[in-house]
């Protein structure tokens, strides 16, 4: 295989021989690089460990960013958690703690993976690690299933996009909640085709997504969406591990991601040209912090 | 493409373009320079002129030219680490004809007077291109261990050079020349794959008529 292409690929190499998507994507790209599969598996673990580091780093009350449009966010939803303040609950409450966190550590120049990108880095570490948390996975799992939600990524590069600039936030926070969707229905114990159910539901829910960061940075609403991002990760897990299938499979999705991303004009792309940030307090903020050059 | 192009890079955020690929740019620029740089001028064009404060461009390619990496956390506190090493730092806003919008044009002075000048622009998920190097143009991605080789355009020099590098047991992925005018001087721009030592590398100045190998390494 070495480059994933469909969706339909991926999940049948593993149900063919009846292992994890994981395992076939660890085997796989140890063939392709030409490197031991304990030595990828390393390099994944630092990674998560970077993950893990992001997540404490963001949930500092007096962190901002540079602009300083951002910051704090992470700390006040995990005050409302600790205080039993929220409505759907603990693990859903901490997932969404955890991708601000990320977010805005990230905005705050902090160290970050980006996953598939740095817009949308909240997203994977705040499903995996609270899954892991709630459910006492071992490590190794998570580090697992990172490779799951990679494989998921590079069908979604290949075939569509995982950039703002060309595909719109549904390319980055789109792709991130497939992704994570997917990881998240490995390490619940579903099968390969539960886990290609749950990339489609998430990436179905979340077409058209524009990306309009104001004042071009990425802080408003890219870190808000990544709490997004991560609810609706856990819809399309949820959903799939039900035994709720998508309609429409995951590779034809995929490409009606893509079809979409190329009829959004390009106001809608990257260029704080349209949406959130042509509001007037988009136009505000960004002369406030920029002045009128 | 493969599994750490998706989950990666770890990276110091804001964005991998602004600030993880302008740290990759800064680095090529401080690699190309033999001594230590005591001024750079940036110019900045596009989207980098436009938004480089709020992304921490300006810090991340101060980071780079001073030699650290994407996932480096000092990038935050660049700028003051540049005046604690007495490297002065002025950012100039311009417009380049036909250049991506994310292009910096870097120039920096060691204490010498010698200077080295590189146009690179990042062009999306920390990946960069190099395409210009001290006027000559180039076409760096610096993805995979790159030599630089500044020699005498003269009949001999190019298979010297490929002759010596397959003494090392190294193969050549890429190679292309470059050269101002005519019996001048001239750029050989040589990707190779696995490793290349420090050592190799030293070798090649020693062979006639090349004036200067830098030997870029992926971060």
């Amino acid at each position: 295989m070495g480059i994933y292409y469909s969706v339909e690929d991926l999940v049948g190499a593993a149900a063919r021989e009846n292992k994890k998507i994981s395992e076939i994507v660890l085997e796989d790209q140890a063939r392709e690089l030409e490197k031991p599969e304990p030595e990828l598996y390393r390099t994944m673990l630092e990674s998560f460990r970077v993950m893990q580091q992001s997540v404490e780093d963001g949930i500092d009350p007096d962190m901002r960013s540079v602009s300083g449009l951002s910051g704090g966010g992470a700390y006040k939803m995990k005050q409302a958690v600790d205080k039993g303040r929220t409505l759907c609950g603990k693990v859903f409450g901490t997932a969404l703690v955890r991708a601000l966190a990320v977010s805005e550590s990230n905005a705050c120049m902090g160290k970050i993976v980006a996953a598939p990108t740095a817009g949308s880095c909240g997203i994977i570490p705040a499903a995996l690690l609270t899954v892991m948390e709630d459910r006492e996975l071992p490590e190794r799992d998570v580090v697992m299933a990172l490779f799951t939600a990679s494989a998921f990524g590079m069908v979604i590069a290949n075939n569509a996009s995982i950039s703002g600039a060309q595909g719109g936030c549904q390319a980055e926070c789109g792709a991130a909640s497939a992704m994570a969707a997917a990881a998240l229905t490995e390490l619940a114990g579903g099968t390969p085709q539960m886990a290609g159910h749950a990339c489609a539901i998430a990436m179905k829910n979340i077409l058209g997504l524009v990306c309009d960061p104001v004042a071009g940075l990425v802080e408003i609403p890219c870190i808000k969406r990544n709490a997004m991002g991560v609810a609706n990760a856990f819809v399309g897990a949820e959903l799939a591990l039900a035994g709720i299938q998508s309609a429409i499979p995951a590779d034809e999705v995929i490409v009606a991601m893509k079809r979409i991303g190329d009829a959004m004009p390009r106001s809608l792309k990257e260029t704080s040209e349209g949406g959130l940030a042509a509001t007037p307090t988009g136009k505000r903020l960004k002369k406030e912090i920029f002045g009128d050059s | 493409m493969n599994v750490f192009d998706i989950i990666g890079p770890v990276m110091i955020g804001p964005s991998s373009s602004h600030t993880a690929g302008a740290v990759r740019i800064g680095r090529i620029a401080g690699a190309l320079l033999d001594g230590k740089p005591v001024s750079a001028h940036i110019l900045l064009h596009g989207s980098f002129a436009k938004t480089y404060r709020g992304h921490g461009t300006d810090k991340a390619l101060v980071a780079g030219i001073m030699g650290m990496s994407p996932s480096d956390p000092r990038i935050r506190d660049s700028l003051a680490l540049a005046k604690e090493r007495n490297l002065s730092v002025v950012f100039e806003k311009g417009e380049i004809e036909g250049a991506h919008p994310n292009t910096a044009v870097i120039t920096l002075t060691d204490g010498q007077g010698h200077t080295a000048t590189l146009q690179g622009a990042s062009v999306g998920g920390g990946n960069i291109v190099i395409s210009e190097i001290n006027g000559m143009k180039v076409d760096v991605t610096g993805q995979q261990t790159t030599l630089l080789i500044l020699h005498r355009d003269v009949p001999g020099v190019i298979a010297h050079v490929t002759n010596y590098i397959a003494s090392q047991g190294v193969n050549i992925g890429n190679f292309k020349l470059t050269r101002g005018h005519k019996g001048e001087t001239a750029l050989m721009t040589i990707e190779v794959d696995g490793e290349f030592s420090r050592e190799s590398n030293a070798g090649i100045e020693k062979l006639p008529d090349v004036l200067r190998s830098t030997m870029l390494r992926p971060d």
